[in-house]
């Protein structure tokens, strides 16, 4: 049996969405710049996506950007802020994605942005008053902080945020990768100024992803540049399949969105009470347990329970999941963001993840597993 | 209505069927991510590897000194600009050709109001930088040179290897934009002696989406996507996996067919200027040398037409290009053809007709027939 509760790394294209991008590399091949029948065939594939994808989110088309993923998204973001717009401070919060973190590393290296860092509390939520205090203290800076973590599943009051960025003037951006698709965002409602988001978090392909802008309120510069696409935006010949299965995506997704949720949110209620049973002192990282990310579990195995071989022996008994992101799974330094939560580091920490399309079957030969594991350590 | 012969290879390619192939269990299947250490991950992982060295052989270097991108325009982007922000306390000059695509052009005009200083080189009238311009403009500040391998619109191929020695010489940085060369002439950056190189999937028979930029051992760029460690650091996001493997295979095709190639499209591509110059004779003017341009590129003007117009009809029956896709919808001369100083009476006239491994002889025929009828009709 293979079993993959790894869904917050990567998701199973869906079927439909295969179907779709099975036809558009066969025979839509067309350069979108191109003024003839085949460049025309792709232009017009490009901008239904475009149009589609703006509708779920209660945006303009026109306020949508294509991209390589939520990295190049993140990327542009924070070039705009501080290339284009001139911030000198940024706000962020320390358990963000490397995409976040290293961008502003990087401009702080060089002089020119300093970062400051929100409070977490032992949950690794945002202190809103630690934002606000910060707000106050550097006027018109640029705030990031991501909608839903991938590691803790933690989701951002994004509304309060917003709010307390209009009042100080703050240009916000939050990293949507986890979120969209799997939450109904409507950013007439959610008043943000650049969100990020990636295909491949929900059953759409890597290598695509846009970044929304919000055209009432700033303008940036492309961050790659060249033959004009993306109304001048971005420059590069479109990733077609990629974009039309991104729309895809984003309609099944939408249709089917409650449903899902109800089916992954009971298979994680029953992981708990599962691992619950089984385990005594098991903990629940973040607010993974209920309130948070309803796709992420983030346990933490009472101390000696297991070795650090427990990741990988799962594996081995074919069930693939993840410590941490999978973007830092294979570096020694473990996850920054477990790190930062200051989790005794002798308990194993597993982030199970999940999609519609695991089972109450697998969960239990998940925990069987688990009690096998137990029993040979 | 027939669907029209497609001659616009150079504007983009329809996938190989052995590349779509490749990619069908990734589409499928295999959908872990590359930097998960379990199973998923780990066949992902492989095939992108797999995807570099395929990537690698076609160039002639190794796997190591691949990264993959979204396609040819992040390439140059990472390129150019990693040079020369890694590189501005040596100096500030950027040698470019004036025949450059715009994801050059467009990137030295950015640097421009950074404070960097660009010379762009003239072209001779068959479309070629001249080596001894290259050698002239180099100045004490100079830490980079930019030149195309080939050019998309006319298809002149550039003195790459001759600049290649004057950069190597000076210990200058030398980048070169391949998208359009690669699969159609042998490109082996260790003869060409580059420092980088650009490539886009969607120019060779892969999807769009994907390209790849060679970057030297021991070459040093500004990081441009940040993010976690993938592409050895060098590159932040997860892989786009799907097409890493489409661009692979088709470097492996492109490798393995190049000869059989190279004869296969010079043939077409002679047939069809010698087709159409039998009938239109002084009516057509060729825009470029076809000794030394790639094999599947024909650019000629047509006497007393405006291409843009002519090409709108065209499109019914054969597909082909105005200037470059990447600005057609201008009806300005385009700057290659200012830059080789083709006089604007027969610049407004020219058409860019590029096959490609799936043209056929009849297609080229029919072709013919169809351009010669609309080009008599226009002119009566």
């Amino acid at each position: 049996m293979r079993i993959y509760f790894d869904n917050t790394a990567s998701t199973p294209i869906y079927p439909e969405v295969i179907e779709l991008m099975t036809k558009i590399l066969k025979e839509n091949f067309g350069n979108p710049s191109s003024i003839h029948h085949f460049g025309r065939q792709s232009k017009v594939t490009i901008e239904n996506a475009r149009k589609k994808i703006a509708g779920y989110l209660n945006a303009a088309p026109s306020e949508i950007f294509f991209t390589s993923g939520g990295t190049e998204a993140n990327n542009m973001a924070i070039s705009g802020a501080i290339n284009d717009l001139k911030v000198e401070h940024v706000i962020t919060s320390p358990i963000e994605h490397h995409a976040i973190l290293h961008t502003l590393e990087h401009y702080e290296n060089i002089g020119k942005v300093k970062v400051h860092f929100i409070k977490l509390d032992d949950k690794g939520r945002i202190i809103l008053e630690s934002l606000e205090k910060l707000l106050k203290q550097f006027s018109a800076s640029f705030v990031t902080l991501m909608h839903a973590n991938n590691e803790i599943s933690n989701l951002l009051p994004i509304k309060e945020v917003s709010k307390l960025c209009r009042e100080y003037d703050a240009i916000f951006h939050s990293d949507m990768v986890q979120s969209v698709c799997h939450y109904k965002i409507d950013f007439q409602k959610i008043d943000i100024d650049m969100a990020s988001s990636s295909g491949h978090k929900f059953h759409a392909p890597k290598g695509v992803g846009f970044i929304y802008i919000n055209g009432k309120r700033l303008k940036i510069n492309p961050f790659i540049i060249g033959g004009g696409q993306e109304r001048n935006m971005r420059g590069g010949t479109e990733n077609i399949a990629g974009i039309a299965a991104l729309a895809k995506a984003f309609e099944i997704s939408h249709q089917n969105m409650e449903e899902d949720e109800k089916k992954i949110r009971s298979l994680k209620s029953y992981m708990v009470k599962m691992l619950s049973e089984t385990f005594q002192h098991v903990d629940f990282i973040g607010d993974s347990m209920d309130k948070g990310l309803y796709t992420v579990l983030s346990v933490a195995f009472p101390e000696n329970v297991f070795d650090d071989m427990l990741l990988m022996n799962l594996d081995m008994e074919g069930i693939a999941a993840s410590s941490g992101s999978a973007c830092t799974s294979g570096a020694l330094k473990g996850s920054h963001v477990i790190n930062h939560l200051g989790i005794n580091p002798d308990r194993q920490v597993i982030r199970f993840s999940f999609s519609k399309f695991n089972t109450f079957d697998e969960i239990d030969f998940c925990i069987n597993v688990l009690k096998k594991l137990n029993s040979k350590s | 209505m027939n669907k029209p012969i497609y001659l616009d290879y150079n504007a983009t390619t329809p996938l190989n069927s052995e590349v779509i192939g490749a990619m069908k269990p990734f589409l499928e299947e295999h959908f872990g991510n590359p930097s998960s250490t379990n199973y998923y991950g780990t066949i992902t992982k492989n095939a992108v590897e797999k995807a570099r060295l395929q990537v690698a052989n076609l160039l002639g270097c190794s796997a190591n000194e691949i990264v993959f991108t979204s396609g040819g325009t992040e390439s140059n982007n990472y390129a150019i600009k990693g040079i020369a922000l890694a590189n501005k306390h040596k100096g500030n000059h950027i040698i470019i050709s004036a025949i450059e695509h715009p994801a050059v052009i467009e990137v030295c005009k950015y640097l421009e109001k950074l404070g960097f200083s660009i010379t762009y080189l003239a072209v001779n009238n068959a479309g070629c930088v001249n080596v001894s311009d290259v050698e002239k403009a180099i100045t004490n500040n100079t830490i980079l040179i930019s030149v195309m391998h080939s050019n998309n619109e006319v298809g002149a191929i550039q003195p790459i290897q001759d600049i290649g020695f004057i950069a190597n010489a000076k210990n200058i940085f030398f980048h070169t934009d391949a998208a359009q060369s690669l699969g159609k002439v042998p490109v082996n950056v260790k003869l060409l002696g580059v420092d980088l190189l650009s490539l886009a999937g969607h120019k060779l028979y892969a999807p769009k989406g994907i390209g790849a930029l060679y970057i030297k051992d021991g070459v040093k760029l500004e990081k441009m996507i940040h993010g976690a460690g993938q592409e050895n650091g060098l590159r932040a996001g997860t892989e786009n996996v799907l097409e890493i493997v489409g661009l692979g295979k088709a470097c492996e095709v492109a490798l393995r067919d190049l000869d059989k190639n190279i004869i296969r499209l010079s043939q077409l591509r002679y047939k069809l200027y010698q087709g159409l110059k039998e009938i239109l004779k002084d009516n057509i003017l060729l825009n470029s040398d076809l000794k030394l341009s790639l094999p599947n590129t024909l650019n000629i003007s047509f006497k007393g037409i405006i291409a843009n117009n002519f090409i709108h009809e065209l499109n019914n029956n054969v597909v082909a290009s105005a200037g470059a896709a990447c600005h057609s919808d201008t009806v300005k001369i385009s700057h290659v053809l200012h830059a080789m100083k083709i006089p604007e009476i027969w610049a407004k006239g020219a058409v860019r007709f590029s096959v490609g491994v799936s043209t056929s002889e009849q297609e080229i025929e029919n072709s013919i027939k169809h351009i010669v009828n609309l080009y008599i009709l226009k002119t009566k």
